[in-house]
This record gives structure tokens, sequence and C-alpha cells, in this order.
């Protein structure tokens, strides 16, 4: 006798307001199977998950968890059903320690001591069990992220789940740390545990899954056995069209630096070392690529460079102004004006005003711009003009200017604010997480564009969570690790495993070129 | 759990929302009304009749309106800054000083130029007053909610001793300055009306009325036509950005407090330099906080606290009539009832939001039918 699939959804429908987020959703999942689900960034997965955890509920189709029809009104009621979920953004109280989070709303009885002592045998079981050594009672803020992931994990298995859902777990982690994830998730699957496991890059489904689920505009598109399937053709099926680089990089010689650090250290906002005397430069007609695990300086680089924080010591210069220094230091709008344009690494949290329609957000940090102001007056049409030509141009949709900009999608925020940026024809381009939450469409679209840029001429720098994104568009990659330059690798120089290992902290440069060659 | 009900046209987000929130508001004060065994149909035309009812009461609506224009307005300009400035009072206060010292200072010499330097003197002081506040928040991170309720308390005690010190009558027994002198109060609103032919009856409406107007289509053109006024929307909204944006957050912080303290400022000019016509003491009767929910109610919008503040003035006027006419409403019931309006068109504005969502849905549906 067949067992009965772990998941299974029929005709699942959720529709918000005029959108329909999913249209008809079935989905298979078998027992003890790694089952990858993937799309674009709005094609609905988001939609399904919430709805797998009673965080939604559908409008109609029926949701079958081991064999038994059910309807969850609250994600409580799909934990009693042993289903978890793992989010992205970790759910974690960081001063309290391992222990204390796993059982927080799982105690169990009123008083906290006998609860830590059962949970506590409990844990050092499962411990045993799926091969943790997490060390219960240290506070989850001294974790590192890929072990903050992992107390997620015996979380959800200290409540008894038999089913994970583990949402883009690979999105913060290094390489290695993914490698772990996947024998990790390897080993819940030989204890029996069914997981569905969501992302968006393909050679992880490709690497782990047996089965995977296409998901496009809320429908399933395709849903097949991993082996019987390729990336090529689930990028295909993702965006419903063959998308191909059509940008390549042309050769470049006779550069001249354009932006040169020279031992800069500089302060975090708590006051600790966030950058150690760092030195490189940024040549005409090249991509300096800056790689590193979040938090290990990337974000303080980018303000030192657009004048948003002092340095302690070292100096920035642009075309050989200095413009950051002890007793120098120029500001946003002097930057801009000098041809430097920053496209902001933290989109929602400062490269636009969400709340404000895009035609405002248009001229954001422009907004001294004789075009767009006279005598502290704003020329409301120009600025409308503006806007306009900034949706045509990058073809942001949908094409509505007075839309506040929370209600565009990630990509066409992102759009709009390149339009922006590239409007005064900026000669030095700074730019973080340049595809951070945008669709894959146009992720390749924005990589052209880079690509486009760096072959007129332009020095960019780009900061990048993403190694294959780097690997794709710089021709050199620099590596951070704990506010120090572990230093640069010219492209042809560059593997996963050796920029992983330099993330890591664990061996410098293989070849590292001098960096104030 | 379910998402945020979809979005609704602008004239019903703008007009009928407070509409209902209103209509919600007056229905449990009839509930209140009718428990204390008086009919609420009656008290309700008794409080309009009060209000509207004959030119004394509309004068004296639009009077109480005027003081709240002032007061509304100084609370949304540092809101859209991101600030809340419940200091309006104290920044009244020091207003309605500083126009004295000007008026009493000038004399008789020249009376249209004291009641130009006499503006200037009300919206400077109340400037400086929220300055100290506004610069503690930009330079120290105090917190300006706790600095400008203090200095509310601040500004009352100096204005008291200065109306039994310094300022007071010469021989007079009562917290009050000398008398203005002649011609240097503001024109009365009826005698306004006279010049354009149109004949009313005296009430304490005055000229600061066009004043507060004046200020409102200033606000708004700060707001949405100046480069200094989108700066201080960015800031309000995401300190980040703006910082991306080269906007200096604490220069906008102390400008847009500036400001704010000036417009409350300006609510002696009508309280003082139009009616009272001296300075008394706590002469601001708690118009300045009254000052937040008109803000609130008017969604910070210049147009909203002028309508949120004519509301007010009905409350005020209206209800005191109300207060005369039935023995068993207090005056404090009256409270009661302002109390009732601020909970529900104030502090909660999207009560009804989702029923009418559904609504308006619905029937957007079958018109597309």
């Amino acid at each position: 006798m067949s067992v009965a699939p772990a998941i299974e959804t029929r005709n699942l429908c959720k529709r918000f307001g005029a959108v329909q987020a999913n249209d008809n959703v079935s989905l298979l999942v078998d027992q003890g199977s790694v089952h990858g689900i993937v799309g674009e960034n709005g094609a609905g997965k988001s939609t399904l998950l919430k709805m797998l955890f009673g965080f939604y509920q559908p409008n109609s189709g029926d949701l079958i968890i081991n064999g038994v029809p059910l309807a969850f009104d609250s994600p409580s009621e799909a934990m009693a059903a042993g289903i978890a979920m793992v989010h992205q953004h970790f759910m974690l109280v960081e001063p309290f320690t391992v222990l204390e989070n796993i059982i927080l709303g799982a105690e169990g009885q009123p008083m906290l001591k006998h609860a830590m002592t059962d949970a506590r045998a409990k844990l050092l079981g499962l411990e045993q069990q799926f091969g943790f050594d997490l060390p219960l009672d240290t506070p989850v803020s001294q974790l590192s992220v890929g072990e903050r992931q992992r107390v997620e994990i015996l979380k959800a298995l200290f409540r008894g789940a038999d089913i994970l859902i583990l949402d883009e777990p690979t999105a913060v982690l290094t390489p290695q740390e993914c490698d772990q994830l996947f024998d990790l998730v390897r080993l819940l699957k030989s204890r029996g545990k069914t997981i569905l496991f969501v992302t968006h890059k393909l050679h992880e489904i490709m690497a782990i899954t047996d089965a995977v689920t296409v998901i496009r505009a809320g429908k399933v598109v395709t849903c097949t056995a991993t082996a019987s399937t390729t990336p090529d053709d689930l990028a295909e099926a993702m965006v419903g069209a063959k998308i191909s680089r059509t940008v390549t990089r042309e050769a470049k010689d006779h550069r001249s630096p354009r932006l040169r650090v020279d031992g800069v250290s500089a302060l975090s906002d708590h006051g600790h070392d966030a950058l150690k005397a760092i030195t490189f430069d940024v040549y005409d007609g090249e991509v300096l690529g800056v790689a590193g695990v979040a938090g290990n300086g990337q974000t303080e680089l980018l303000e030192v460079l657009t004048g948003l924080r002092p340095v302690s010591s070292g100096r920035v210069e642009l075309d050989g102004i200095l413009i950051n220094a002890d007793d120098v230091q120029r500001g946003p709008t002097k930057l801009r004006q000098m041809g430097l344009a920053h496209i902001a690494e933290d989109r929602l949290k400062t490269g636009v005003v969400a709340t404000m329609t895009a035609t405002e957000n248009a001229i954001l940090g422009y907004q001294h711009d004789p075009d767009f102001c006279q005598n502290g007056l704003l020329k409301l049409s120009a600025i409308d003009r503006a806007a306009n030509t900034y949706f045509d141009s990058q073809d942001v949709r949908p094409r509505d200017p007075t839309l506040p900009v929370a209600s565009f999608s990630g990509g066409n925020q992102q759009k709009l604010v390149i339009a922006r940026e590239l409007a005064r024809d900026p000669q030095t381009l700074i730019i973080g997480q340049p595809t951070r939450g945008v669709d894959i469409g146009a992720v390749t679209k924005i990589h052209d564009q880079i690509t486009e840029l760096r072959n007129a001429g332009k020095a960019l720098l780009v900061v990048s969570a993403d190694l294959d994104e780097l690997m794709a568009i710089s021709d050199r990659i620099a590596v951070m690790c704990g506010g120090e330059l572990v230093g640069i690798v010219p492209i042809q120089d560059a593997d996963e495993r050796t920029l992983g290992l330099m993330m890591a902290g664990a061996s410098g440069a293989p070849h590292s070129e001098e960096a104030s060659a | 759990m379910s998402a945020v009900p979809a979005k609704l046209p602008g004239a019903v987000e703008a007009v009928l929302m407070p509409f209902l929130n209103i209509m919600v508001a007056l229905f449990v004060s009839g509930l209140v009304v009718w428990g204390l065994g008086e009919d609420p149909f009656f008290a309700l035309s008794l409080l309009i009749e009060g209000a509207f009812g004959y030119e004394e009461a509309i004068g004296y609506t639009f009077y109480y309106a005027t003081n709240f224009i002032f007061t509304g307005l100084a609370v949304s300009v540092a809101f859209h800054a991101g600030h809340f400035n419940i200091g309006g009072e104290g920044q009244a206060m020091l207003g309605g000083l500083g126009l004295t010292l000007a008026v009493l200072w000038l004399g008789d010499t020249a009376p249209v130029l004291s009641i130009f330097l006499a503006i200037i003197g009300a919206a400077v002081f109340g400037a400086a007053w929220a300055f100290i506040p506004a610069w503690l928040q930009a330079k120290r991170g105090s917190h300006i909610v706790i600095t400008t309720i203090m200095f509310n308390f601040i500004a009352s005690a100096f204005l008291a001793y200065l109306l039994v010190g310094p300022l007071q009558r010469p021989g007079g027994q009562m917290p009050e300055s000398s008398d203005f002198p002649d011609g240097t109060g503001l024109m009365q609103f009826h005698e306004v009306l006279e010049m354009v032919g149109i004949r009313f009856e005296q009430s304490p409406l005055n000229a600061s009325f066009l004043i507060a107007l004046m200020a409102a289509f200033g606000v708004w053109f700060l707001l949405t036509r100046t480069r200094f006024g989108y700066e201080m929307r960015v800031a309000g909204k995401n300190a980040h950005a703006a910082a991306f944006a080269g906007v200096s957050v604490s220069r906008v912080t102390i400008i847009a407090l500036m400001l704010s303290g000036a417009l409350a400022g300006m609510m002696g000019l009508n309280e003082l330099l139009g009616e009272q016509l001296r300075l008394i003491g706590n002469f601001t009767l708690g118009y300045g906080f009254v000052g937040i929910a008109v803000a609130f109610m008017g969604r910070n919008h210049p147009l909203g606290i002028v309508l949120a503040a004519v509301l007010f003035g009905v409350l005020y006027q209206g209800g005191a009539e109300l207060a005369f006419e039935m023995p068993n409403i207090t005056r404090d019931l009256i409270v009661v009832i302002q109390g009732l309006v601020i909970l529900f068109a104030g502090a909660m504005p999207h009560l009804l939001r989702k029923p009418v969502a559904l609504l308006y849905a619905r029937m957007a549906r079958k018109g597309a039918v």
C-alpha cells in the first residue's frame, strides 16, 4: 500500500482584491522527500506557503495533509498538524538563550523551571538524533547566521514538525554554511521528514531536491522530478521565455583610477570598528564587485563612499578630489553634482520613501537640481515629465507615477531607482545589492545595464550578497570579512570555493592582486 | 488575518469617512444624552442652533475655530517632519507674550505698525520657545514629546510670574497686563464685512480668522510646492532616505519645529489682539492641546484642519449653548461629547474602513456588470 502524500493541495485559489495570487494550485509532495518550489518574486510562492502554514485561508480548493483534509484557521493549527515554517527573516528573540527561544510559546506548563528541565532533556535527544551541536545556554545574539537558522529548525523539530517549510533558507548564508544546511536537509530527509524548499536559486534545486514545482503568475507551470529537468528548463518555466544576456564585457585597457580608497577606517553606528584600513581603487570601465557575508563592513563602505558616514582615518578621492577624510566630508548632494550616483543597498529603507508617490521619489536626492527646483520652489510639471521619462526608459509598471512607491513590485521600484540615478549620466556608480528582491527577468536586464555602463567607461563598485551575480558582472572581486579587505581576486581566478573561504576569513586571496597597483 | 482593505477613492476617503466617523460619535453621544433623560434629537438641534442659529453664534463658532486652525496647523507642520509637538500650549503662551511686549513697547505711536510688529512678535516668540526642545531633539536626541510637555509648564509658570510681577497692570490685582493702547487691536470681522457692504452682528470674530486661513494656505504651499516642504516630508517619513538625499535631518527638525511654534504662537493674535486687548494668564485654555485632535481629524492636511477646526468651533460654541439650555447637560458633558468626536474621528479613523471598503467593492462590482 502506498503512503499518502505529505502535502496535497487541490485547486487552491487565493485572491486579493483584483489580484489572483494563487490560481488552481495543485501540489503533491511525497512523504520523506525534499520538494523544491521556485518562482519569481510575486509569482505566488509566499501566498502558497502562507496558506499551507495557516496564515491565509484559501478562497477555494482543498488542503490534504498526510491523507487528511484539513483547513487551518491559524498558524498554530498548522503547527498542531506537524507543519513548521522557517522564515527567511528569523523569528528569534536575540537576548534570549537558545533554550529559551525554543520553548517560547511551547512551555507546556506554567512553571518555567520544570518546562526548561523537560525541554532540555528532549532537546539533547533531538540534537543527538539530528546531529546538532547548538549551545543551549548561549544567547542567540552571539550565534552566527547559520547557527540561528539551525535554532529555527531545532525549534520546529521540538514542536514535533514532520513537514518543514524552508523559505529562501540560503539567502543569508555563506557557501560553506549552505553546504552544512544541505547536509542537515539530507539528514532530516533520511529520518523521514518532509521538506519544502523554497528558493530562486536553480542550482540549489538541482543539488538538494527530489522533485520541483515551478510557479508563475499564481499558477503551477511545471511539476516534475528534479532528475528529469535542467536549470535552463526551470529558468524558462519561471519566466515563460528564454532569457539570455545580450551584452558582453568588452576588453578594456588603459584604465585610470577614478575612485581611490586609501587606508580607510570607519566606525559603525555602535562605535565598533566597521572598516579597518581598507585600500583599493576603482578604474574607468570596470566593475569592482564587493563580496562578503552581510554585516562585514559592506554597508559602512557604501556609506563612506557616498558621503553618508565619516571616516576615522584614511582618505577617499573621487577624480583626484578628496571627498572623505579626517577634515573633509562631502555630502551626498555635492557628490551627486560631481557625477557620483548611489543605488542604495536597502531600497525601502534608504533608496525611496515608500509612502510617497513615484513622482515625488523621482527627485529624491536631486531636489536641488535646477531642472527640478528654482529659488526653493519645486517645478512640478518638470518633475512630472521627468518621472514619466523614467517610467518610459526603464519600462516601470504599472505606468502610473502618481501611485505610492510601496504599491510597485520590488523589481519596478528598482527600475525607478535606476532610472533616477542614471538620469544625470554619472561617471561613477556605487551600487548596493543591485537585484535584491527583483524578478529574474529584470535581473538580467539590470546586469546588462551594469555591463553597458562599464563598457561605456564608467567606474562601478557593486556590493552584493549573491556570489553568482558578482561572478557574472565583475572584472575584479574584493572580499570583505570582519571589516577588512581580505583580498581582490581578478574574475578569471575567482571561483565560489575560493571566495567562500575568503568570506569566512579562512584564507587570503590566492593570487592577491596588489590593491594599490 | 486579512490584508489591508483595498484603496478607496479620494472623495470617499477625504469626505465620507470623516463624516461617518462623526456620525458614530454623535450616535454614541446621543445615547449618553438619552441616558440622562434628555431628548438627543432636541439636544442636537440646540447644539446646531447654538453654533449657527444667529449671526453672533456664527461669529463665536468661527472665533473659536480660528484658535484651532492655528494650533492644528502647528501640530501638523511638526508631524509632517516626523515629530509630535505637544508644546502648542506653551508656544501659544509665549506667542501671546511676544505680541504683548511688541504692542506695549510701541504704545500708541503707530497703531498699524504695532499690529504688524505684534504678528511678528507672536510668531518669533512661539518659534523661539519651540527652538529649545527642537535643538535638544536634533542635537542631543532628547525626546520632543517629553521636552515640549515640560516646556508647557515652564511657559505657564513664566507667564504667571510676569503677570503678577513686571508685566502686571500697575495697581491691578488680577494676573493680567495693562490694556493695549487704543487702535492696536485687530479689526473686528463685522467691520471687515461692513467695508464690503455686508451688515453682520458684532462678535469676537476678528481679522485673525483671515490670517489663519492665509496661514493654512501658506502651510499647504510650503508642503506641496517648496523644496523645504518636500525635504521636510521626506525626513518625516524616512530619515534614512533623507540622509541619502542629502537632507540634514537635524536642520529640518529645527526649522519645522520653529515653524510649528510660530503657528502656535500666532493663536494669541485671535485671543489677545482680537478680543481681550491685554495679556491674561492662561489665555490659551487648552486650545494648544485640542490642536492635536484637530490636526489628526484633519488628516494633517491644511484644508482638513480648517474643516476640523470649524467642527471644534461648533462643539465649543454650540456646546456652551446646549449646556445653558439643558440643565441636565453640564459643561463637563460637552467635554465628553468633544472627547467622543476626538475618539471616533481622530483616534479611530479606520473603525468603519473595512465595511465601507467592502460595500464600495460590492457596489463597484455591480456597477461593472
